[in-house]
């Protein structure tokens, strides 16, 4: 029980408790809020991990300007009534949750009857300077392709949340 | 020394279901797009854990091109949760009942 290990499952209670906090809120804003939380934990694992370039790209990304467009879209949406409860029935959300379970604990088995499962893992540490080498040798065109997506999300985006012209376009976005 | 790699494939499996959960169960078509996110975060997890285990930086790359796909997914989807909201006036999963068949 070293240090480290102290730390990762500290995280993990961390990401566990906001995570489940957020999926049973009632309020959205308090579910981003508390999603925010569980994100910049999973920061923190990165860097734990090994991957201080991938923690500050989870700050900024998710917990920046994913969680932000969330909140700028709820609070721009007209306020409705929330959801009296989270699961309207019981059928509803009982085969979701046994499904959850067997899978869970199948995955688990397989999981530590693996061989090598009790071997730790040791520290290590990729310097953004040799990842970002790494990536724009290896991997340069799955970036050109990302780029591509990152646009075509741009442009989409703009298409949809377009205003609507005055007349006869009902039917078309 | 930090955990074995099963521990953080358990915890990263767990943030999945539970993300799973979310979009299944929830009738709010933003708390369904969390979800989602939920359990993209966790795979990235998964994958970074991988990538410390076997020393390689192909798992790191893999959660760049994750974080790319996240962000575009959730610019897309909110445009078209608001767009859907403009047409029918709720974001609620249960009144896109209109096509009658």
């Amino acid at each position: 029980m070293t240090l480290y290990s102290i730390i990762f499952y500290v995280l993990a209670v961390i990401i566990l408790v906001s995570t489940v906090l957020a999926i049973i809120q009632r309020f959205l804003i308090n579910a981003v809020v508390y999603l925010i939380l569980s994100f910049l934990a999973t920061g923190l694992l990165f860097y734990l991990l090994g991957a201080p370039f991938l923690a500050v790209l989870e700050v900024i990304i998710y917990a920046g300007a994913i969680m932000v467009l969330f909140l700028f879209i709820v609070m721009t949406l007209p306020i409705e009534q929330p959801e009296r409860r989270i699961m309207e029935t019981l059928g509803q959300g009982l085969p979701v949750v046994i499904l959850s379970v067997i899978s869970f604990f199948i995955a688990g088995i397989l999981i530590f009857e693996a061989p090598g499962s009790k071997i730790s893992l040791s520290t290590g540490m990729a310097t953004p300077a040799a990842f970002g080498q790494f990536v724009f040798k290896t991997y340069w065109f799955p970036v050109e392709i990302a780029s591509f997506l990152l646009l075509i999300g741009l442009v989409g985006a703009l298409y949809l949340g377009r205003r609507e012209s005055k007349k006869g376009s009902e039917d078309r976005p | 020394m930090i955990v074995p790699y099963g521990n953080v494939l358990l915890l990263a499996i767990i943030l999945f279901l539970l993300g799973a959960l979310c979009s299944v169960t929830r009738r709010n078509l933003l708390m369904i797009l969390i979800g989602v996110e939920i359990m993209l975060n966790a795979a990235g997890l998964a994958f970074v854990g991988a990538s410390l285990k076997w020393q390689l930086l192909d798992g790191q790359a893999f959660v760049l091109f994750i974080f790319a796909a996240a962000a575009s997914e959730v610019a897309i989807g909110l445009a078209l949760i608001v767009y859907s909201q403009r047409r029918t006036g709720s974001v609620n999963a249960d009144h896109y009942n209109r096509m009658k068949g």
